[in-house]
């Protein structure tokens, strides 16, 4: 009987055929929990009763949302997971090596056909990997850091079918926000979202990333893209793994199917203050900016990183009062992208470079908004108050048009720069 | 009880900003519910009041804080048209009892609501709207009073590939 590449995940780990709508308690290979949901999930761990976890090998802990530390509570949460790491013998990346998804990504953590859980809702970004990826909250955690499994009701798939071929200064994060704005922030709930057709092909892991990370805001439990040669590639680089076949069966039954074409897409903006909220560049361009946020687990790579200097190219600074903030996801993207002269430009033309973390993303450490302000941000949510003031307003776009915004002052075609 | 009424797409960073994750103490996150979008709720809620809501309510960051605050703020039920997935599943586990009812849009502000859970339905200004309960396996969970206590008496749990 035909299957799509969830139903095939959990069918591997179920060892018998499961369809969308079974429920199953299923295996868990990796849980990650970091400093903001993972010490709730702790506190439930114990309450449940739980001494010793299911197996400290499969824990993924680190600190990303607050860190440096920017309270005493906030301290007191990295003491607390610190110590119980420590107690049970879980490998703590600590607040050493930057955002949680991109972490788990570049250490190999995530691989195709594994079922993974994170205390975040962005953990669907291991899609990107091959893996059915999904947020959960601190309960189910503390559940899992117990038993090593979880109830699943295996979803229906929707497939997403891209092709052409990007225009210039146009790509991924312009997809997945038309994606949105399309299937709108409630339109793949409780379903995987399957990426699949040349242009995600085509695409580098940095951009499966981004599509595969935006997922949740259409609802969706998952986002999936079937694992090719570059998948294999970058998960065998980072751990010893054999490809093996798995992608959906043709004739597999979906939820829906819908096609698109990336040939003509202008660069996308999300406007305020909703994620499907979406429109056209050209629509809001000249609306006055004072801030922008280059970063978090959606577009803090290093390919985003080139890709907001290259429209930076030779010019002197950013546009006079404008503030710009610019957060590498990694320690590793950071190295990269300190080797290859880009801090320096950015520092160069004004930016404040962070160290890697959430940053102004989850609007509790630094970066926040007053009320009446405007900020441009390449990460995934203009949620009012999301970066701080309620009063605020965010627009998301990419990094080639937060970098060309960044030069005038004002929302900008990153075409026309 | 009282119904608070909200739209469509409330996310959990309205219910609880960022900034308050710090806090686990139901008790204290109901002080900052809707802060900045809704100040009223964190002083006027009172236990036993229904939160009602339209489409996806709670959507957006699985911070689990988002029921606690609700439930510290004396909230039992959340009834609206549709759930996102993490805050539905959160609810259940933590003892909201979140409660799909398609007509939940025909209910005002202000309005009186008691909630018949055995009955599968809701009754507002003399007319009775059907919920859906949570699924059959989520029931369990919610007959056990959440997860902590259908977990608490399990030694180990079989999996679909024990089984």
């Amino acid at each position: 009987m035909a299957a799509t590449i969830a139903e095939k995940i959990f069918s591997m780990k179920c060892g018998r055929a499961v369809r969308a709508g079974d429920v199953v308690m299923a295996p868990v290979d990796a849980a990650m929990i970091h400093d903001i949901t993972g010490p709730l999930a702790v506190r439930v761990f114990r309450e449940m009763g739980g001494e010793h976890v299911y197996d400290p090998e499969r824990i993924i802990m680190l600190f990303d949302h607050q860190i440096p530390a920017d309270s005493i509570p906030a301290a007191e949460n990295h003491v607390f997971m610190r110590q119980f790491a420590q107690e049970q013998g879980i490998h703590n990346y600590d607040l050493l090596e930057g955002v949680c998804h991109q972490v788990v990504m570049e250490k190999g953590r995530a691989a195709p056909g594994e079922i993974i859980v994170g205390t975040d809702s962005h953990t669907c970004t291991y899609g990107a990997a091959g893996a059915f990826a999904t947020g959960i909250g601190s309960t189910d955690m503390g559940f899992v850091l117990k038993f090593g499994a979880l109830y699943f009701r295996v979803p229906e798939s929707l497939r997403i079918e891209v092709d052409g071929t990007f225009g210039r200064r146009v790509g991924a994060k312009d997809l997945i926000l038309s994606l949105a704005g399309d299937i709108g922030a409630d339109g793949a709930t409780y379903m995987a979202l399957e990426f699949t057709g040349g242009a995600i092909r085509e695409m580098n892991m940095a951009g499966r990333m981004t599509c595969a990370n935006m997922a949740i805001e259409m609802g969706a439990k998952a986002g999936i893209v079937p694992p090719d040669a570059a998948t294999w590639a970058y998960v065998a680089a980072r751990r010893d793994i054999e490809p093996f076949d798995l992608a959906s069966d043709p004739d597999a039954a979906y939820a829906g199917r819908r096609q698109y074409d990336v040939t003509d897409l202008a660069p996308q903006v999300a406007v305020p203050h909703n994620v499907d909220n979406v429109v056209d560049v050209g629509d809001v361009a000249g609306t006055k900016i004072d801030q922008v946020f280059v970063g978090s687990c959606t577009n803090g790579r290093y390919e985003d990183l080139a890709e907001a200097a290259e429209v930076l190219g030779t010019a002197d600074r950013f546009a006079a009062g404008i503030r710009v903030i610019v957060i590498p996801a990694s320690r590793t993207e950071y190295l990269k992208a300190l080797r290859a002269g880009l801090i320096e430009r950015f520092v160069e033309a004004g930016a404040l470079v962070e160290a890697p973390c959430c940053g102004p993303c989850m609007g509790g450490a630094f970066g926040l908004l007053a009320p009446g302000e405007v900020s441009l941000s390449t990460s995934n949510r203009n949620f009012r108050g999301r970066q701080g003031s309620t009063q605020a307003s965010v627009y998301l776009a990419s990094p080639a048009t937060a970098a060309a915004s960044a030069l005038y002052g004002e929302i900008t075609d990153p075409r026309e720069v | 009880m009282r119904a608070w009424k909200f739209g469509n797409d409330i996310d959990t960073d309205a219910i609880i900003p960022g900034r308050f994750l710090t806090i686990y103490d139901p008790a204290e996150l109901a002080k900052h519910a809707f802060e900045g979008t809704r100040d009223e709720f964190a002083k006027g809620a009172r236990e036993g009041d229904v939160v009602v809501a339209g489409t996806n309510f709670g959507c957006g960051s699985s911070r689990e804080h988002a029921p606690l605050a609700l439930l510290g703020a004396g909230i039992r039920v959340v009834v609206a048209e549709s759930f996102a997935r993490i805050f539905y599943r959160n609810a259940v586990n933590t003892g909201l009892l979140p409660l799909i009812c398609a007509e939940a849009g025909e209910i005002r502000d202000g309005d009186t609501v008691s909630v018949d859970i055995g009955g599968g339905f809701i009754a507002v200004n003399g007319k009775q709207f059907a919920v859906e309960s949570v699924p059959g396996f989520l029931q369990t969970i919610v007959e056990a009073g959440g997860l902590v206590a259908y977990a608490k008496g399990l030694e180990r749990v079989e999996t679909c590939s024990t089984k």
